[in-house]
């Protein structure tokens, strides 16, 4: 098991290696210099002395051969520095330390709120089989994934925002100040990014009921003539839970997928928004720091769902 | 007791011993759900092809005398600030979604297909290096990976297509690879390999044949998924732009008269939605009826 931990740890490490040169490469290969972009939109570039561009040049590095910009960025980021933005003129880690706390809110929210439901209908749903129940779960956790999570925002501000005006449409408050308030403007990002989830997670505890209830353990429990509940909760529940686990791994990756679009829309100050407003400014050191975060976050918690399979299935062995 | 009844359909099957087609489709379509899917499908595909004679007004038809219609028999779901018909924009649209979405989903089914089973037959190093290569590429989440290669990119189908591409092979290349391991251990390969078949020979003969089926249901399901991935990018701007149309951008632009005329946002919205739930529902039909562990159960 150690052994195992520590081989998957070290595996961890190298993926993480090489999401960092894919995120450095793919984004230096954007066409444009960041800098004279940047400059362009401030200042005519043309006026600018050649040695003031040259000192910028060289403030951020950008004077070196590439390999030697990567060894850096790399060196750099060993040391916990992601560097400096060039439209924000800020610390690239200070950025995020802000950014990172309101996705984790809103997102994390939407995740424990889209586990319970999930889990629940999924389960009715398998133990009618066939039953109108089970048809109207499956059309709703259908739609629930085919729909469009800004569009789903677009409804929800029309209803509640502005026909209803029950709702704020935008912006983003810290729980800290203004707990009450914090949450109304909670309530609609996290619809929408639970949404998704709940249907699929509907969806997947389904096909794993049924898959648990067939088995021979599950028809024993039944044949010695233990209640419903017990079958339900103690056999069944409990065995069709371990494929979700794998499923909540990957919602995490939804959380910041999710985050990009529905920050966008509600105007929350986190890394997704940070992202696409970089991505349309060119800032490639925040893109770069942005999209490493998130995927460190990811992979990482990947490497925890699958560690833990053990833990929660003793039938499964590692070696 | 379920056993009772495998052995019922069993018997009942033995007998006349209907074709595997003629009993793919008595499953396929004995769900409801799936007539609807199929007609959402063929009227998508319709458009498509004949969209330019079907729409009424060309997609960026200005008429600002007819500025922010109302549904009427002229613009049957009213029209924009600039006067454009909003059915005539659906229409062209579709086909956006549909070359999007089947042009990814193809392409990065090859290059899937060819990664995953030279990873899976090689083994060793190359297999490494291929499949922690797409472990890393799967670290970012899809419409970030996206995002990314098309912010580098820039906008425009053919960008949108490869950015989406990139972020859909590594699913592809995960699951041949694991095909490919597993049919390869079967006897008949070691009997190529012992007539002296070249590798090349067993991949394209007889290891790719027997992925086919499982490939075809990822193909159709994961169209659904890329055809909301390319309306999240136009939606954030950064997929397809005007005066190219697309669903996910009109969803965008119709959020500054969302008070006044909601309609310009909420049509786009529910093509984008019926058209995934129907590849979703005709993915999931496939793999149910492909799957022989099903066979004769239903």
């Amino acid at each position: 098991m150690l052994s195992y931990i520590v081989r998957r740890l070290l595996w961890g490490l190298v993926i993480i290696w090489l999401v960092t040169l894919i995120v450095f490469f793919v984004i230096r290969l954007l066409p444009g210099d960041p800098l004279l972009i940047y400059l362009a939109q401030n200042q005519d570039i043309n006026s600018m002395p050649r040695e003031q561009i040259d000192a910028l040049y060289r403030e951020y590095g950008l004077d070196k051969p590439i390999l030697v910009q990567y060894a850096n960025w790399v060196f750099n980021l060993l040391r916990g520095d992601l560097g400096l933005s060039i439209t924000y003129r800020q610390n690239v880690g200070k950025l995020m330390l802000e950014r990172l706390p309101v996705t984790l809110h809103v997102g994390m929210t939407g995740f424990i709120v889209s586990l319970v439901p999930g889990v629940l209908v999924g389960l009715i749903a398998a133990m009618r089989r066939a039953s109108w129940i089970d048809n109207v779960v499956t059309i709703i956790s259908y739609t629930g994934i085919a729909i469009p999570v800004f569009w789903l925002a677009y409804i929800l501000i029309y209803v509640f925002g502005l026909r209803l005006k029950w709702l704020p449409i935008a912006g983003y408050v810290s729980p800290f100040e203004d707990f009450w308030l914090s949450t109304k403007h909670l309530i609609m990002p996290v619809i929408c990014i639970s949404l998704p989830g709940i249907a699929a997670t509907a969806r997947q505890m389904r096909s794993s009921v049924l898959e648990i209830a067939s088995q021979d353990y599950v028809r024993t429990a039944w044949s010695k003539g233990l209640a419903e509940k017990a079958v339900v909760c103690r056999h069944i529940l409990k065995n069709s839970l371990i494929p979700i686990i794998t499923l909540l791994g990957m919602r995490i990756g939804f959380i910041f997928g999710g985050s990009v679009i529905v920050e966008n829309i509600f105007a929350i100050p986190g890394m997704g928004r940070l992202l696409v407003g970089s991505i349309f400014a060119q800032d490639y050191v925040v893109i770069q720091a942005n999209a490493l975060i998130m995927a460190v976050i990811i992979i990482l918690s990947n490497l925890l769902v699958d560690i833990s399979y053990g833990w929660f299935d003793p039938r499964i062995r590692y070696d | 007791m379920p056993e009772a009844k495998v052995i019922v359909a069993k018997e009942a099957d033995v007998e006349p011993r209907i074709n595997e087609w003629k009993r793919f489709c008595r499953v396929f379509l004995a769900r409801k759900i799936i007539w609807l899917a199929l007609f959402v499908i063929a009227l998508l595909l319709f458009t498509a092809v004949f969209g330019p004679w079907l729409a009424p007004y060309k997609p960026n038809e200005q008429n600002l005398a007819d500025s922010m219609a109302p549904p009427s028999r002229k613009h049957l779901l009213g029209t924009d600030r600039l006067g454009i018909d909003t059915f005539s924009r659906l229409i062209y649209g579709a086909r956006t979604a549909l070359i999007v979405g089947v042009a990814t989903s193809f392409t990065s089914a090859i290059v899937g297909t060819l990664l995953g089973m030279v990873a899976g037959f090689m083994g060793g190093v190359v297999n490494t290096v291929i499949m922690r290569f797409m472990d890393a590429l799967m670290g970012f989440p899809m419409i970030v990976l996206a995002l990314l290669l098309a912010g580098v990119l820039g906008s425009g189908m053919l960008n949108i297509i490869i950015a989406l591409t990139v972020a859909n092979v590594p699913g592809y290349t995960r699951l041949m690879c694991g095909m490919t391991l597993s049919v390869k251990e079967n006897d008949y390969i070691m009997a190529q390999r012992s007539i002296g078949s070249s590798s090349f020979r067993i991949l394209a003969k007889h290891i790719f044949p027997n992925t086919l089926q499982p490939m075809v249901v990822m193909l159709t399901t994961s169209l659904g998924g890329i055809i909301l991935a390319e309306a999240s990018l136009s939606f954030l701007g950064i997929g397809i732009v005007p005066p190219d149309v697309a669903w996910g951008s009109m969803v965008a632009d119709g959020y500054k008269y969302l008070q006044t005329n909601p309609i310009l946002s909420f049509a786009p919205g529910i093509c984008i939605m019926l058209v995934v739930f129907s590849f979703n529902i005709i993915g999931d039909g496939l793999r149910d009826a492909l799957d022989p562990r099903l066979r004769g159960t239903l």
